[in-house]
């Protein structure tokens, strides 16, 4: 039994106010967290829900429509996926193999001093926005692509149907996959270089010590170590490419043929969105645009949620960094 | 060619292949800013800051109502976006259960990856689609994008304030909310800043939210923020698919503007971290 210590009124007021400030903070950041995961959830309810309309008519059959024609009101989304597919597969397939090159340089091959600025201006590269590489890209690469690359592999690599006739603009599928490439390159390489910096010293040199190249260590070693980490910087800069509407909307020309050359002029998903959305008519027309949203809001969580799973399932560490 | 030799080969191509890799991102960057400044730098004259865009088809005429849109824009979406991504970024670090927290940041995460289109559908859709465009949904589909940007900073360097400074803290009887405001969140203001400027940087160059949102030409300068304000983005983006050469000009000119802030506030965003970094660990 021991005596109640007796406090003064002041040393209440102190506690009482020290736990109200506990309660306001925890419950203002609580809301702000809350906030911002009921946002995601919002967005999701939203875009869904105003695609109705078109989705209520069409049906999945919408995905593999392939007129789309709002005098008739028939919508289909097949050429935009069509040139979504492939112009972001085109720029993963080339951006996949620089961006891990550059990764592997900036870990392991820099000199000290070169190292810290190349990476810097590979992450400004990054920081350009979308809209200046556009501009660049329908006045400067989309010509240059019109008149010398395109010719160029068309003549030498025109027995694949990939490398049709060359276009006059340099608008297309092409140069869109080109500025893609520019715009996730940076994104894959800085991911990669942080995650081949967190290989252990010790397996490195262990390789090393045992006789390797450097290049064997790196194949035997490093890669095979951050392979999990790799594709899921792969699929985050594919869902990246995927979900860019500016820049391709500038560079790909509009249109809706499918067929084997890269070179003429298409839509994706989002660049349809970004240029049609203006002179639609609302009802079926606009609702049907949101359906193009609305696939590629749910490519976007896929796309993120799988990255996701891959890098804290295999890779608890960085899952906090990455 | 004896076996050592092959594998000292493909070792050195190995590695030309690797450092090659990085000229060409290198160069590619070089290119595009030199190819802006060439084309821009012409168009650039006190007139150009100072006057208003010109209407359609008449010479002349400056960025002066994009400017300032943007930067009111840009403005209020850190106005939204700061306190929201702090507070956020508090509570997953100070206050969340793991379960809680986990889950939380991956909602973040994704945010952050989600396309900016479609954020500027979600916000047309909320706050447009009868009523007008405004600069008010423009700033909030901008402060929408710039959420996950400024929490994940803040996360970051408030997970590097050493926990023996907020344990001194606590043990000395201070409540946690005044160890957080007075010691947590004065010691990670420079990683707080660094990240608010990436994210204003980011957000400045922002294309497809505002186009949605606030994309209504208006060649005076604006400051009602109920009305579509002009913004440099859009500007550009309208010019560039024009086919007239004068208009392209001005749109080089404006895609200088931009990237030079863009560049600029990356570059001193990367300064501030490294001293923030070194004040935490020295």
């Amino acid at each position: 039994m021991s005596a109640v210590p007796t406090t003064s009124p002041l040393q209440t007021r102190r506690r009482f106010r020290g736990r109200v400030g506990d309660l306001l903070l925890h419950g203002l950041t609580l809301a702000a967290a809350l906030g911002s995961v009921i946002l995601v959830g919002a967005i999701v309810w939203k875009v869904l829900r105003l695609s109705g309309t078109s989705f209520d008519r069409f049906g999945l059959d919408f995905v593999t429509g392939r007129t789309w024609d709002p005098v008739r009101h028939v919508f289909g989304a097949l050429p935009f996926v069509y040139g979504t597919a492939v112009s972001s597969f085109v720029a993963l397939v080339i951006a996949a193999p620089l961006a891990i090159a550059i990764g592997l340089y900036l870990s392991e091959l820099a000199p000290r001093g070169v190292r810290g600025l190349v990476g810097s201006l590979v992450e400004l590269l990054a920081a350009v926005p979308s809209v200046v590489l556009g501009l660049w890209g329908i006045l400067v690469l989309g010509p240059f692509v019109a008149h010398h690359v395109e010719p160029w592999l068309h003549t030498t690599l025109g027995f694949i149907p990939l490398f049709g006739d060359p276009q006059q603009t340099g608008q297309g599928l092409f140069t869109a996959a080109l500025i893609l490439t520019i715009m996730i390159v940076p994104i894959v390489a800085s991911i990669s270089r942080e995650l081949f910096l967190g290989v252990p010293r010790e397996l490195e040199e262990g390789a090393l010590a045992l006789g390797t190249t450097r290049w064997e260590m790196v194949r035997g070693v490093i890669l095979p170590a951050t392979r999990s980490g790799i594709a899921a910087a792969l699929i985050l800069g594919l869902g990246r490419a995927i979900g860019e509407a500016i820049a391709v909307t500038q560079v790909i020309g509009g249109g809706t043929r499918i067929g084997w050359s890269l070179f003429p002029p298409a839509d994706t998903l989002a660049s349809k969105l970004a240029s049609s959305y203006q002179g639609a008519n609302p009802g079926l027309e606009t609702s049907s645009l949101l359906y193009l949203a609305a696939i590629l809001l749910v490519i976007g969580l896929l796309a993120n949620l799988i990255a996701q799973i891959i890098v804290r399932r295999f890779d608890p560490l960085r899952g906090a960094r990455a | 060619m004896s076996r050592y030799s092959r594998r000292r080969l493909v070792n050195r191509a190995m590695e030309g292949i690797a450092t090659v890799a990085a000229l060409v991102a290198v160069a590619v960057l070089v290119i595009v800013v030199v190819s802006v400044t060439l084309r821009g730098a012409g168009a650039l004259s006190w007139d150009f800051f100072t006057k208003p865009q010109a209407l359609f088809g008449q010479p002349g005429g400056g960025i002066a109502n994009a400017l300032i849109g943007t930067i009111l824009l840009v403005a209020l979406a850190t106005a939204i976006a700061l306190p929201v991504g702090v507070l956020t970024a508090i509570y997953l670090t100070e206050f969340a259960p793991r379960r809680l927290a986990v889950p939380i940041q991956i909602v973040i995460d994704v945010l952050a990856g989600l396309p900016t289109i479609v954020i500027g559908i979600f916000v047309y859709a909320l706050l447009v689609i009868g009523h007008t465009q405004s600069g008010l949904a423009g700033a909030i589909a901008l402060a929408i994008i710039m959420l996950p940007l400024v929490a994940r900073a803040t996360q970051e360097v408030l997970l590097l304030v050493p926990s023996t400074l907020r344990e001194a803290s606590l043990a000395l009887g201070v409540r946690r909310w005044r160890t957080v405001l007075g010691v947590i969140l004065p010691s990670s203001v420079g990683g707080i800043l660094t990240g608010t400027v990436l994210a204003v940087a980011r957000a400045a160059g922002e294309t497809a939210p505002l186009l949605f949102t606030s994309s209504i030409f208006a060649n005076t300068v604006q400051t009602d923020i109920t009305k579509a304000l002009p913004n440099i983005p859009v500007l550009i983006f309208t010019y560039s698919e024009q086919a007239d050469p004068a208009l392209h000009e001005q749109a080089w000119a404006a895609a200088l503007v931009l990237i030079a802030f863009v560049l600029l506030a990356s570059l001193a965003a990367k300064a501030l971290l490294a001293r923030s970094r070194r004040k935490l660990n020295p």
